[in-house]
């Protein structure tokens, strides 16, 4: 709802400790998470965002949320997607120059991240930034991810990391180890 | 004609020189500290390559690079990448405008790759109008990058050698990147933090919207000043005529982002012949731009009054102690 976003971008410094807490809470309990499985739990998640947010900020359930550092103005209600700052079309009353009734979510973007106080992780974070949107993403729970990406369950790419790379030392070792498997299978056929 | 002649190839980037991020006309101006001064080509309606060259002979003889639009306004005319093509095959220095409203990052890269081996040398990184602007207000919005991200994208193609994917390139595009700047709409606080993240993303040079009020410029470049962006990148403001002050009026209501003060407005209106004092206005304005700290060139937008560039930039003495250069049109046109 309109009103509420601008609302929530009013009380954007509440809503950002609130998250930060929150934000917390979720990652700490990724063991639970992890017990019952990413995969079942997407669906509730993703419903209780889809809500929560919804009612909040409009949110457009984009999978990859940057209100932190949009000071709590949804950046996928910009007509074009911005998630960068403002066009140059913003009319001078602070409007969208493609939805006139509009107020514009960066003019709103920039109070919001100035009531969050422009401190380093706080709303400076507005000054990121932040990459093209992953379209695969869309519709997804983004407080999951969060989580994921925090225990490097995954990358911000959406990727699983590979295993890593061996040492150039164990790299021998393993060439060692594969040499007498081979040697042990020869045998055996022998 | 001896073989190097033969061989000759107007499109041919200059070499390279240290520092450098292209093989440029504008790119060196501007690195030697000289004002520079880039006008926008008006994209014609039309298959003809002659309505390019002709548009393009007047404004050469006055400008460092000429700006290919793409699609600005969000109205249907012949592409940048076009344009482009056309003038860089009879040497001409352009900038390619890309809009992040009509492709997306698949078609954006290629165009990219494709621009820099047919000689583009600029290229400047635009969002693009919204399509309720255009003549085709039906259309699709694409915006898959915005300009912040699509700086970003060209510059790790250049610098870092590689697609958004990570995919490497075998050679990449030696371009000069800008960015666009409205000091002249809200957020008026923010405009100048926010060209300090479009910077950040690789941008090097800034092209202005029209500038009509000075002491809204005055404390936007105030503002680069502080946090000294006027010595990261190069600032060139818009400027054009206003041909009456009807069309001032109808540009003020109807085209996103261009602010026109009423005292404007006025003064055109009180002038016997609107179209020269809308040409006087364009010296007056550039004058005054040009002593601006921190001002690196101006940007000549003169819809459908091309004529009057190459006046106004004379006038305006901007250019005095510059050798002036007459490109060629290429015989294969024809």
């Amino acid at each position: 709802m309109y009103a509420v976003r601008l609302w929530s971008v009013r009380h954007a410094r509440g809503l950002n400790a609130f998250y930060r807490a929150f934000e917390k809470a979720l990652i700490a309990l990724h063991p639970l998470w992890n017990k019952i499985g990413y995969e079942k739990l997407e669906k509730p998640f993703e419903s209780v965002e889809r809500v929560t947010k919804g009612f909040l900020f409009d949110c457009q359930m984009c999978g990859q949320c940057a209100l932190s550092s949009t000071g709590m103005s949804c950046p996928m209600n910009c007509p074009k997607n911005l998630r960068n700052g403002p066009c140059g079309g913003v009319r001078d009353n602070g409007h969208c120059e493609v939805k006139p009734e509009m107020k514009c979510v960066w003019v709103q973007a920039w109070e919001g991240a100035a009531r969050m106080g422009l401190q380093a992780d706080h709303g400076a974070k507005i000054l990121d930034v932040q990459r093209t949107v992953d379209n695969r993403l869309k519709g997804k729970s983004s407080w999951l991810r969060v989580v994921r990406i925090a225990k490097g369950l995954e990358d911000q790419a959406g990727n699983k990391p590979k295993p890593p790379a061996a040492k150039p030392g164990s790299t021998k070792d393993l060439a060692a180890v594969a040499a007498s498997v081979e040697a042990k299978k020869e045998g055996q056929a022998a | 004609m001896n073989d190097g002649q033969a061989h000759f190839d107007p499109a041919a980037p200059l070499p390279l020189l240290p520092g450098h991020s292209s093989g440029g006309r504008l790119e060196r101006v501007l690195r030697q500290g000289r004002f520079a001064v880039t006008a926008e080509l008006n994209p014609p309606d039309s298959a003809d390559p002659r309505d390019v060259y002709e548009r393009a002979l007047v404004l050469s003889e006055v400008c460092d690079a000429i700006n290919a639009t793409d699609a600005s306004g969000a109205n249907c005319h012949m592409s940048s990448v076009g344009i482009c093509s056309l003038l860089t095959r009879a040497g001409y220095a352009v900038i390619m405008q890309i809009s992040c409203r009509d492709r997306n990052r698949i078609a954006i890269q290629g165009d990219v790759l494709g621009a820099a081996a047919m000689g583009v040398a600029n290229i400047l990184c635009l969002t693009g109008d919204g399509v309720q602007a255009g003549d085709q207000p039906a259309a699709k919005p694409v915006f898959d990058f915005d300009s912040t991200s699509l700086l970003e994208c060209i510059t790790t193609m250049r610098d870092k050698g590689h697609f958004l994917s990570g995919r490497k390139l075998t050679t990449p595009p030696r371009v000069f990147l800008g960015a666009a700047a409205n000091p002249f709409a809200p957020p008026y606080e923010y405009r100048a933090v926010h060209i300090a993240k479009k910077i950040a993303a690789g941008a090097q040079f800034i092209q202005t919207q029209y500038c009509f009020d000075v002491p809204l410029l005055r404390k936007f470049m105030d503002q680069v000043r502080e946090q000294g962006l006027h010595k990261k990148a190069f600032f060139l403001i818009g400027v054009g005529p206003l041909p009456s002050a009807r069309t001032a009026r109808w540009m003020k209501n109807n085209v996103p982002g261009v602010h026109i003060p009423d005292a404007i407005i006025e003064r055109m209106e009180k002038a016997k012949d609107q179209r020269a004092e809308g040409k006087q206005l364009a010296i007056d304005l550039i004058q005054e731009i040009k002593e601006i700290e921190g001002v690196s060139g101006v940007h000549v937008m003169a819809y459908r009054q091309e004529e009057f560039v190459n006046e106004i930039i004379q006038a305006s003495g901007v250019m005095r102690n510059r050798q002036q250069r007459r490109a060629v049109e290429p015989a294969a046109t024809s």
